[in-house]
């Protein structure tokens, strides 16, 4: 698999009253953290490389493919929502297995991948259970061991942790760093927790008010000199 | 996402467009008619019609009120008691007043509240005055919540269960008290489908006939439908009778708009249901008013059928169950109500789904026409009497055609399509609930069509799927609409039968055969329900 | 999906082309549901009538004599009845209207009926006299007159039938109307508070009766016969009105394709002679209208014999029927 940059050209999006632009690059192989204010358009970002929004004007690129108009499925993209990424009346393996084959027919193959997957997460054994026997992490882990049979450049992350505690989530950022770091997919990761792109990305995005305002190596945002915008933001989470 | 993509609306308009078939070829075929001589269509307005229409209305809201109410309370009871003994047994009985013809339910309620009811006595004693029976509006009421009252309470209850349990689990954690899980978590549920079932029972009510006109006490009890089948079966007047279903559509439009602004289009906690059911722990005070609540309509809806039971045991069963002609009305009532119910809940899928979807693409914009016509639209269907669509039918093609051999695919295509918005109510919620939790992740997984239906939709819909397709059979079981004006000895149904019994001085039959119909309805219920239970994993 | 419904008609349009014509030594008769019934006279006539004429009779049966004509019209001159039977005297002049049915030749000289009613299109093959019907345990002092009826005890109910759904309430409309004339709708404004309700058809109002809700329904003079001979009680009974009884007879046509087929008048002159008299007043509860062989049972002989036989002409009644109908609803939907 290569890594593949996600491009956002012009990008314009309308929804009721409220309008968003981007017009942004992420780097491929890497994980770019998105912050910002609630409301400020980071999820309207994720849905529009998703492919769950179409955009008024401008294109989405993924490394040299126009996908503005492909729908979610044709595009190059896994993604892991905060909640119900898995059907619950669906054992763990189906979950899991849907992501190899929409109709659910697995081959040997497939079935001994599912497996890996799941060992991979750390739910080996679990193929049978249902998701309402699982913990909330548990769940994300059968999300990302989807993203893992799925094997697609992109992996989009909406809040995915959110509602985990602090030893779990570190967990889980260990585990997704690991697993980017064998894969090489491109990440875009929305997150309100400054310390898990601290701890995860290379790369930051910072949106507000439906655009970007400001972008580039999470080190530097940290800093002193960081954008006005990303500091003031920090300060009132802190707060 | 295009929609040309989405096999889901493609499905919804063809079904959309199979109901505009059936409606509008009836429409063109009595509008030729009528062409020839159209006066009837305006002497159709008078002072009477009026008075009519005034009548209509103002019974069906009537009854839709008193349907309707009760129906929260009793339906909310249900869901909070899942435990309540009989409970099961109580849901299946709650359908059985639609599979009777009204004739039967009408003489089941005056055994109790008639003249020479059971009641007469102690009511006499009570009022003082010779007891009067329940002729008039009164008994039009009573009759109307004998029927509806269950409905509602049936499909409110499959609206109910769409609240996830997590919320049950959230208000038993935070102590909520039965007046405030009400306010918060049972009402806006309710909220959502309450417009669609209350449009529903209003449009069953202003359709009435038989039972206006019997329990009426005479002709100032009158609807537009008896006006209707007047005009086709006596007069033969299509100008006329297309002029009186057109006002009866508009009416029905205009209260069934009003009651759409009433509803809020919400949509509940897309969460996944995790965990079990039931975190509901009624006090004792709540635990004996819910008791109360069932009871009352338990005895209410259980007593007129205790009634029909009563006279049907003093029939000759074990001789009408040998009679060919009975076995054989049994099995064509069977075979008829199972097609007509298959129709129906493939058509209130497609339109579900299609609506879904619908809505879904169209974010915060207006709802479109399409929209709207898989919503409301294609529930109006209710208030085309079936007369209308079987005239307009036979007339616009018995040029060609044998039509009389139409009549038993005309009997299965109209008592669908009259079922269909039963079958909506009943799959709409849990459909929508469950695609507001799965609509991203089988878009992005790419799961759609066929292997959407199969892996996704069907475990999540196959309840009330069978609640549908039980309440589109019970329907179209008790069913008589296309039949009335020409009759046909290839569909001889059950209730066919049992009214031409009743036509021939042998009303001790009638009344066995009202209790066979009665019985087969619940074994098909306690069948449905079988079929519909998901499959422990 | 397809459409179900599309491909359901197409695939009957086809069927329904494919239908065979009528075969040869066939008679086709169209008639209402209890006639056909088991208990009904169809059975007998058909066996009866197929011995004598070595052919088949092949009964449609619709629900009522209303459906009947409605059917007719429907199918206009393709229609495959060669014998329409069941109509009343008050449908005559709308079905001759239609010009689908044809003289029919000498049958109608067998029969008699009550004010020698004769027709060249429509033969008579029985009839009865609309009656108030009483409950002897309920009532033991019954209207003796149509006066009495309207002018009575508002506490004793009789339980009538809508003359826009149903013909008996039709009948009733008409016996008051012959018996008050221009007083009709006073008569009606009297007789309002004694109702206790207008059902939609005759079945609807006997089962009110019958269940003991209204000591009284408008029904027929030979609604007691059944009783008396299949159930052996007297407990109903008609009762007689010193105006007269307002009359229903029953009577059959030969369409126009009728016409062509050899059998319809064969048909005709049976359905008048004793081989399908006999079977009529047993199994349709209604009186011979030509010669029987047997004597009838002896139920029939306490039945309410009319002095006077009321009827107004099918043309009159085509002529008016809008005009009444309206004059009592405008009196009862009050």
């Amino acid at each position: 698999m290569t890594s593949a940059a996600v491009h956002l050209d012009q990008l314009v999006f309308s929804y009721a009253d409220t309008m968003v632009r981007f017009d942004v690059t992420f780097a491929p192989g890497e994980i770019t953290a998105i912050m910002g204010p609630s409301g400020a358009g980071k999820s309207t970002l994720l849905n529009l490389v998703a492919g769950f929004e179409t955009p008024r004007e401008g294109q989405v690129l993924i490394g040299d493919m126009d996908v503005t108009s492909a729908p979610p499925a044709d595009r190059p993209v896994s993604m892991v929502f905060q909640e119900n990424n898995l059907f619950a009346h669906l054992d763990i393996a189906s979950n899991v297995g849907l992501g190899r084959s929409p109709a659910l027919r697995l081959s040997a193959t497939d079935k001994q991948d599912v497996a890996t997957a799941l060992a991979r997460v750390g739910l080996a054994g679990m193929e049978h259970r249902l998701p309402r026997e699982l913990s909330g992490g548990e769940r994300q882990r059968v999300a990302l061991a989807r993203v893992l049979v799925r094997d697609r450049p992109i992996l989009l992350l909406d809040e995915p942790f959110a509602s985990l505690g602090p030893a779990l989530r570190d967990d889980m950022l260990e585990l997704l760093a690991s697993v980017q770091a064998e894969r090489g997919m491109t990440v875009l990761f929305v997150t309100h927790q400054p310390e898990d792109a601290r701890k995860l990305a290379e790369n930051m995005v910072f949106v507000e008010g439906g655009r970007v305002a400001a972008a580039g190596k999470t080190a530097d945002f940290f800093k002193s000199s960081g954008p006005e915008a990303f500091r003031h933001y920090i300060g009132n989470e802190r707060q | 996402m295009p929609l040309a993509r989405d096999p889901r609306i493609a499905a919804g308009v063809i079904a959309l467009a199979a109901i505009g078939i059936l409606v509008g070829g009836a429409f063109v075929g009595l509008g030729i008619e009528a062409w020839r001589n159209p006066e009837g269509a305006l002497a159709a307005i008078d002072p009477y019609l009026l008075r009519v229409a005034r009548f209509t209305l103002w019974q069906a809201m009537l009854s839709t009120l008193l349907s309707v109410a009760p129906a929260i309370l009793v339906a909310r009871a249900l869901s909070r008691h899942p435990e309540f003994p009989g409970r099961g047994l109580i849901l299946r009985l709650f359908a059985v007043p639609l599979a009777l013809p009204a004739i039967v339910a009408a003489l089941g309620i005056l055994s109790l509240y008639g003249r020479a009811g059971y009641f007469a006595e102690p009511l006499t004693a009570l009022t003082g005055g010779t007891w009067p029976g329940i002729y008039g509006l009164s008994g039009i009421l009573v009759a109307h919540v004998f029927f509806n009252l269950p409905l509602a309470t049936r499909l409110m209850l499959e609206a109910l269960q769409t609240v996830p349990a997590d919320q049950w689990r959230l208000a038993s954690q935070l102590g909520m008290g039965a007046r405030s899980s009400f306010r918060l978590i049972e009402w806006p549920a309710l909220r959502a489908a309450l417009p669609g079932i209350a449009g529903l029972v209003f449009m069953l009510c202003i359709t009435s006939f038989t039972i206006v006109l019997t329990l009426g006490g005479g002709p100032a009890a009158t609807t537009l439908e008896v006006a209707i089948y007047q005009a086709l079966r006596f007069d033969f007047d299509p100008a006329r009778a297309v002029a009186l279903t057109v006002l009866q559509i508009a009416l029905t439009a205009i209260v069934v708009l009003a009651l759409m602004r009433l509803g809020a289009n919400t949509t509940g906690d897309a969460n996944l249901p995790v965990a079990r059911r039931n975190f509901i722990q009624a006090k004792a005070g709540e635990a004996t008013f819910n008791a109360a609540a069932i009871l009352l309509a338990l005895a209410f809806v259980g007593g007129p059928m205790l009634a029909t039971v009563a006279a049907g045991l003093k029939a000759d069963l074990g001789r009408l169950a040998g009679e060919t002609s009975v076995q054989r009305a049994t099995l064509t009532s069977i075979i008829l109500a199972t097609l007509s119910a298959t129709l129906a809940a493939i058509l209130a899928l497609a339109l579900v789904t299609a609506r879904r979807a619908l809505a879904t693409v169209r974010n915060s914009r207006k709802k479109t026409i399409l929209e709207r016509f898989t919503d409301t639209g294609a529930g109006f269907v209710l208030v085309v009497p079936p007369i209308v669509i079987g005239a307009g039918w036979f007339v616009l093609v018995r040029q060609s055609v044998d039509v009389f051999a139409l009549a038993p695919f005309m009997v299965v295509a109209v008592n669908a399509v009259m079922a269909m918005p039963f079958a909506v109510r009943a799959i709409r919620p849990a459909h929508d609930a469950a695609s507001e939790r799965h609509e991203r992740l089988c878009a992005q997984l790419g799961i759609s069509g066929w292997n959407r239906l199969r892996l996704i939709d069907w475990p999540v819909l196959r309840r009330p799927l069978a609640t549908a397709f039980a309440f589109a059979m019970a329907l179209s079981l008790g069913d008589l609409g296309v039949i009335a004006l020409f009759g046909s000895d290839a569909v001889q149904t059950l209730p066919y039968l049992l009214l031409a019994r009743m036509g021939s001085y042998r009303t001790d039959d009638a009344a066995g055969l009202a209790l066979m119909l009665g019985l087969l309805c619940l074994a098909l219920m306690m069948l449905a329900d079988r079929l519909g239970k998901e499959t422990p994993r | 999906m397809r459409s179900p419904v599309l491909s359901l008609t197409s695939a009957l349009a086809f069927a329904a082309i494919a239908f065979p014509a009528t075969a040869e030594g066939k008679l086709t008769v169209y008639t209402y549901e209890s006639f056909t019934a088991g208990w009904g006279p169809g059975p007998q006539v058909k066996k009866a009538f197929e011995a004598e004429c070595a052919c088949t009779v092949d009964f449609v049966s619709v629900a009522d004599g209303v459906a009947l004509l409605n059917r007719v019209k429907l199918e206009g001159a393709s229609t495959k009845a060669d014998i329409v039977l069941g109509l009343d005297t008050n449908l005559t002049a709308e079905a001759k209207a239609t010009g689908l049915f044809a003289p029919h030749g000498a049958a109608g000289e067998n029969v008699k009926v009550p004010g020698d009613w004769s027709d060249d299109t429509f033969v008579p093959y029985d009839y009865s006299y609309f009656a108030v019907v009483y409950d002897t345990d309920k009532l033991k002092t019954p209207p003796k007159s149509l006066k009495e009826l309207v002018e009575g005890d508002p506490e004793q109910k009789i339980a009538i039938q809508d003359p826009r759904t149903s013909t008996p309430g039709l009948g009733l409309l008409l016996w008051v109307k012959s018996v008050y004339g221009d007083k009709a709708p006073e008569a009606w404004a009297k007789l309002k508070g004694r109702v206790l309700t207008v059902t939609p058809g005759w079945s609807e109002a006997y089962g009110l009766f019958t269940k003991g809700e209204a000591p009284m329904v408008l029904s027929y003079t030979t609604s007691p016969a059944y009783h008396m001979v299949a159930e052996s009680t007297e407990r109903y009974q008609a009762a007689t009105f010193e105006e007269g009884h307002y009359l229903q007879i029953e009577v059959a046509g030969i369409t126009t394709t009728g016409a062509k087929n050899p059998l319809s008048e064969k048909f005709m002159a049976f359905m008048t002679g004793p081989g399908f008299q006999d079977v009529i007043p047993e199994t349709n509860w209604m009186l011979p209208a030509g010669k029987t062989d047997k004597p009838l049972n002896p139920a029939f002989d306490k039945l309410v014999k009319p002095a006077k036989t009321l009827l107004f002409s099918a043309d009159e009644v085509a002529a008016n029927r809008k005009a009444w109908v309206d004059e009592w609803l405008g009196v009862m939907s009050k």
